[in-house]
């Protein structure tokens, strides 16, 4: 009888935690969030999820969407795939609408493989995944669905910047890229787009490298110097980027480094003094943009990141998504997957810094502003304390990033 | 040339930082028959070490502290863990590593973070040294070879001039007659194990901050190493370092190369073109591949040589 009651008292215990639980996931939106955070990418992924609490904090003292606050759930996926789609199961068994992903795009077109089938066959318990950084053209050509929306330019967009972003005095460049769904896709467009826009740009040399495994890149540099290049095009990112340019710069090397990454995390620290006026990045956003364009709000929003964390803010795509997620939600009226995707796509509005973008209806692109930064001396906001930072030199407007998509888009009939 | 003499500089200092790794692994293997998994990890305590170190009394002491820590850590292993374990055979030996490794690993993301550390250079050595053809050669790579060098000559003298050394030899091959002269054989596990992890904590103290110092890099370095144990042969101390050399100069000069098998395929007349059979493999270049080259090596000379290139014994 005793233990009976102790039973029951158990029980009780149980279903009062059941139903607090259930209350406050009615509170909050709840997005899942995958990325490397372990192993040679985790860099990555903590930058990201600093910045996206940041965004979130911010977005919340704002009153969040339909009264409800946002909450990120971190999930670590080892930049492995199969870890990925065990994050969007635990996303799905708690009905959490979103799932959102960077870094890797084969964990992207695995993701949106999943998704589509996970939504086909539960109409009920359905997800959007949000995109913050998983660029390879394909995921919104061949490979679009209805329930991807990306939040950065694809890699054949920002070839096309980059291809009219290098320097007239150079005409041989080398090429070198991850060895994976990623690097491929930078391979191939940005070599397009030089024979387009830059004929008379020769590409010496053109690399695959392992993803994530080299921690000496100064073979590399060496044959590069060999090759005669004058300058070096990488889509390389985290420590593929950062350790690169470093070897190159300790090598004393005489190149300049074309990238698509070299603004993020660590990549200042890496590049360092000796870099000075080198290197050229094809970004989303860079802290000087604001002081130059006389945007003091969002001046003032990212020097508060600064007072707190010891990298710079990047992430504009990021602050994007939830701005966009904000009015999609507040446009269905109910935080109904199906209805926000809807509400989402052919979206237009205002980015931070007060520019136009587009969640483009035909296959779940954004169009957006997009900028060329050169690391020099003199700017406002230094990155990572080197006192050296990221000048715009280029700002491109949406219309004129936009290309063309061969997406043949389903669309749920509900 | 130009691009020669740069990677075998390049070549030498990967080596040689594979040999510090090795040396101590070999003379654990050949002696205890002990494959230890956890060596590796030995390395990364040696650099996650220095690196807190450092934070309070600078790069120099560092280099002397956290290898004696890294040696202390291995004779502890040794006298209370592997002694009993050894009584149970070698597979019992194989998997307490080999857990021991996993738990270091989960130690050093617990203790340090997932996150690589800003383990750097000290300012002292950050300068390029000389520069060949316009390449800079950074002073701490010279100082790496420098201290690898100083280390296998240290090594090499100890093991063949001191009393001691003479008696580690024998152990290695009759540990029962030693112990019947009166030496005491455990001792001399334990101080040869203890001087095998400090060795390798020395090599994470000057290689954490070359490469990156990151909970992964015990698990990225201990299959290489193993490679350059099995392909130097059991016993060899030569062996081992002639298989980090070669090592070493073969994954520098693998990213080097651009060639294929259709490249040389070619030189004979036969061409490959997208229709031939195996197009995709024998397109492959050689740097795509150069990662996995040592391991081929080690392959081939287990097929061929099973005693490895100057071993005593069969592996």
């Amino acid at each position: 009888m005793r233990q009976n009651f102790g039973l029951r008292m158990f029980m009780g215990v149980l279903l009062a935690l059941g139903v607090t639980v259930t209350a406050q996931a009615q509170q909050t939106i709840k997005i899942a969030y995958t990325d490397p955070l372990s192993g040679p990418f985790a860099q990555v992924g903590d930058a990201n999820l600093k910045q996206m609490n940041y965004i979130i904090d911010h977005m919340n003292a704002k009153g969040g969407a339909l009264g409800k606050k946002f909450e990120l759930v971190p999930f670590d996926n080892k930049s492995n795939p199969a870890d990925a789609l065990i994050a969007l199961k635990s996303a799905t068994d708690q009905n959490m609408p979103f799932i959102m992903q960077c870094s890797g795009s084969n964990i992207a077109a695995a993701l949106i493989e999943a998704i589509n089938k996970h939504n086909d066959r539960n109409p009920d318990n359905r997800i959007i995944y949000l995109n913050c950084g998983a660029v390879a053209t394909e995921l919104t050509n061949e490979q679009c669905s209805f329930w991807h929306f990306r939040f950065d330019l694809h890699v054949g967009m920002k070839a096309e910047v980059m291809s009219r972003a290098i320097p007239k005095d150079v005409t041989k460049v080398y090429m070198i890229n991850q060895d994976y769904l990623f690097g491929q896709s930078v391979q191939r467009d940005v070599k397009a787009f030089l024979a387009k826009n830059r004929p008379d740009v020769t590409v010496v040399g053109d690399e695959l490298i392992p993803l994530g495994k080299i921690k000496d890149f100064s073979p590399y540099i060496t044959k590069i110097k060999a090759s005669g290049a004058q300058a070096l095009v990488t889509g390389n990112w985290g420590p593929d980027m950062n350790l690169l340019i470093k070897a190159g710069i300790d090598a004393g090397a005489d190149l300049r480094y074309f990238t698509f990454y070299a603004h993020l995390a660590g990549g200042a620290t890496a590049i360092g003094a000796g870099g000075e006026g080198k290197v050229l990045s094809v970004m989303s956003f860079g802290e000087n943009i604001a002081p130059e364009i006389g945007n003091k709000e969002a001046e003032a929003f990212t020097n508060g990141f600064r007072q707190l964390h010891k990298f710079d803010f990047a992430a504009a795509t990021f602050r994007t998504i939830f701005e966009y997620l904000q009015s999609a939600i507040n446009k269905a009226g109910s935080v109904d997957p199906t209805k926000i995707a809807f509400a989402m796509e052919g979206l237009s509005q205002k980015d931070f810094l007060g520019y136009d973008s587009t969640m483009r209806k035909d296959d779940h692109q954004i169009i957006s502003a997009y900028y060329v930064g050169l690391f020099k001396k003199g700017v406002k906001y230094d990155a990572e304390g080197t006192g050296l930072g990221w000048a715009t030199t280029a700002t491109i407007q949406s219309k004129d990033v936009n290309q063309p998509s061969t997406c043949k888009m389903k669309r749920p009939s509900a | 040339m130009e691009v020669f003499i740069v990677s075998l500089l390049n070549g030498l200092v990967y080596g040689m930082l594979l040999f510090m790794l090795a040396s101590g692994l070999t003379l654990i293997l050949s002696m205890m028959g002990v494959l230890n998994f956890a060596h590796a990890s030995a390395y990364m305590l040696g650099a996650y070490f220095a690196y807190t170190i450092s934070l309070y009394v600078g790069f120099w002491p560092a280099l002397i502290i956290a290898p004696i820590l890294c040696g202390l850590v291995g004779a502890a292993i040794e006298m209370w863990g592997l002694r009993r374990v050894h009584r149970n055979g070698h597979i019992a030996e194989l998997l307490f590593t080999f857990g021991l490794a996993l738990i270091i690993e989960k130690g050093v993301q617990m203790g340090w973070g997932l996150l690589p550390v800003p383990y750097r250079v000290p300012a002292l050595l950050d300068f390029p040294l000389f520069s060949i053809y316009g390449t800079n050669f950074p002073a701490y790579r010279a100082f790496m070879l420098l201290i690898s060098g100083m280390m296998f000559g240290s090594i090499w003298l100890g093991l063949t001039r001191t009393r001691i050394g003479l008696v580690i030899q024998a152990a290695l091959t009759h540990p029962e007659m030693v112990g019947a002269l009166g030496h005491n054989v455990p001792r001399i596990f334990t101080l040869v194990f203890a001087a095998g992890t400090a060795l390798a904590g020395l090599a994470g103290v000057i290689g954490g901050n070359y490469q990156v110092t990151e909970p992964a890099m015990a698990f990225t370095m201990g299959p290489i190493v193993f490679v350059v144990v099995v392909f130097g042969g059991l016993g060899s101390l030569t062996g081992c370092f002639i298989a980090s050399i070669l090592m070493g100069l073969i994954q520098t000069f693998a990213v080097v190369f651009d060639v294929s098998l259709a490249d040389l395929l070619a030189k004979f007349g036969f061409i490959v073109t997208s229709q031939t059979p195996l197009a995709e493999v024998l397109t492959v270049t050689l740097p795509r591949i150069g990662a996995l080259l040592p391991f081929l090596m080690m392959v081939l000379i287990l097929v061929f040589r099973p005693r490895g290139l100057m071993g005593t014994r069969d592996t």
